[in-house]
């Protein structure tokens, strides 16, 4: 079985041939599907639980402390003690709930990143789902995360809840414009919404580069319209610890508040493989103009390490934001959409395309 | 046209500011000496409290066994619990005048609010709060103390 680190398509090709000898074609199928799908939660769950730690630690070195130490060493396994004690707590349901989308909820915040996630490249050949419209669903399948926030906060009756979802409803629907048209800016510099073709435009630049001075405007909008969209720090107004309680999942326990709190790490997860792929080059090794040295060097580290490597850069980035930032009050953050994002983004936008009009990109 | 400007002026200041604390939060991340966490029962062997820290209070002896108490209970009376109880004694000095010294000075460390009232109004300096923090027992009359130590007598200088 040849398999390279370099091209992840050899792996697939092997494991889809070597299922083809043995089982018929929709057999064939079906089990890719069961692969593929084991493959991404296993992943997810697994990412979720490092960027947890990983976010614990980032924060406790900002503060000038050490964060989790005592489980495993440096800490390490002190969120998968979590995990299990969450695991084992009582799903505690409060009276008069709306049982029906109490219980929904979860699932419905939890799906998005599964969808989202499907679509990203993490290295060559290594896409769960390609498709021409690639860009257009992730916007539009991360718009669905905003109905389980409000399906939890309105059934839990609890006014915590109704009035964390509303401010998060509020705040989501406002950003999802931000991100929306930061990454059509990059779609026009691309021109394609596909992902593997977008990637693949970037191998002579990653586009933030490329577009320069439009790009560089659109990836702020995007870092900071999709910290909003993950509910996260300074724009963490629908769970605001210290006026909430804990927001749309203040009436939630044990495995019910975990997706919660996982499809809120993988949501960020799913923001920098975005802000990788639009902006930062995907997989594409780093290139300096005609300095074949150098390149060859940079091609010398696998495509999955240089995903891996600028993801990381865009979440300590984030976490970075959250851990500096006071909280905005829900009209500032109105504000900063409606009246700074949005014009800047449009303007922007105009400017993308009036610099590809005349090919002053790169 | 002048709003504009200020609109877009005030983008920029908006960003440099926030870049201005991203900048402080970003020096400490790459300065771990900044870390002011103690790995508590790991280090006691070497750690060292800061000089205002408020473990007991304790009645500082000199290497001849004296103390600097006359036993006069102010301390008592400004203890606000009463965690202070002052014993004193007569003594018929050899020139047949009568003093009042300190016998017990007993001290309920399970009610101490650690408030410093009594060092602070003492007037001859004769408390001061230690930096001894372990104080867990199994039972709580140990918790009870007499801080003058046995044959311990008050310094010549202290009236």
């Amino acid at each position: 079985m040849a398999f390279s680190i370099y091209d992840f398509s050899t792996l697939t090709r092997a494991i889809h041939d070597g299922l083809a000898a043995h089982l018929s074609p929709l057999g064939v199928t079906a089990v890719e599907w069961v692969l593929v799908g084991l493959v991404l939660i296993i992943f997810i769950a697994l990412f979720g639980l490092f960027l947890v730690y990983a976010e614990r630690k980032v924060c406790a070195f900002f503060q000038n402390r050490l964060g989790p130490m005592r489980v495993g060493p440096w800490g390490l396994l002190q969120t998968i003690a979590d995990f299990i004690k969450l695991l084992m707590k009582e799903l505690i349901q409060p009276k008069r709930v709306d049982k029906f989308l109490y219980n929904l909820a979860p699932f419905i915040v939890i799906i998005v990143p599964f969808l989202t996630i499907s679509v990203i490249p993490f290295a060559k050949g290594l896409q769960a789902f390609d498709f021409d419209i690639g860009i257009f669903f992730i916007t539009a399948v991360s718009s669905v995360g905003v109905i389980g926030v409000l399906l939890a906060g309105w059934s839990s009756n609890n006014k915590y809840s109704l009035i964390g979802a509303m401010r998060s409803g509020a705040q989501i629907v406002s950003y999802e414009l931000s991100i929306g048209l930061s990454l059509i800016t990059m779609a026009v510099l691309a021109g394609s919404l596909q992902v593997s073709t977008i990637v693949a435009e970037q191998s002579t630049g990653w586009f933030i580069f490329k577009g320069h001075i439009p790009a560089v405007i659109a990836f702020i909008v995007f870092l900071i319209a999709g910290t909003a969209e993950t509910n996260r720090g300074p724009f963490d107004l629908a769970e605001a610890e210290s006026e909430l309680t804990a927001g749309f999942h203040t009436e939630y326990s044990g495995i019910k508040f975990a997706f919660f709190f996982l499809a809120e790490y993988v949501n960020l997860f799913i923001i920098a493989a975005l802000a990788t792929t639009m902006f930062l080059g995907g997989w594409m090794p780093f290139h300096v103009g005609h300095l074949e040295g150098f390149n060859r060097v940079m091609d010398f580290i696998p495509p999955i390490f240089w995903f891996f490597g600028k993801v990381f850069a865009v979440i300590f980035l984030i976490m970075w934001f959250k851990w500096t930032f006071p909280r905005l009050r829900i009209d500032q953050i109105l504000t900063l959409e409606w009246k700074y994002l949005l014009p800047v983004n449009l303007v922007n936008i105009l400017l993308m395309t009036f610099i590809v009009m005349e090919g002053w990109h790169f | 046209m002048r709003a504009l400007i200020r609109y877009i002026v005030s983008i920029f200041k908006g960003l440099w500011t926030l870049w201005k604390g991203m900048q402080i939060t970003g020096y400490y991340i790459i300065r771990p000496r900044t870390i002011v966490t103690q790995q508590y029962p790991e280090n006691r062997k070497t750690l060292q409290m800061f000089e205002r820290f408020r473990g007991e209070v304790i009645m500082p002896h000199n290497e001849n066994n004296e103390h600097r108490c006359t036993g006069c209970g102010i301390c008592e009376l400004n203890c606000p619990n009463g965690s202070i109880e002052v014993i004193s004694k007569t003594i018929v000095l050899p020139d047949g005048k009568k003093k009042r010294i300190i016998d017990k000075h007993i001290y309920h460390l399970g009610m101490c609010t650690m408030c410093n009232l009594c060092v602070r109004a003492c007037p001859s300096d004769a408390l001061a709060m230690g930096q001894k923090f372990e104080h867990a027992v199994w039972d709580r009359h140990l918790l009870t103390k007499v801080l003058n130590r046995p044959g311990s007598k008050v310094m010549e200088n202290v009236e």
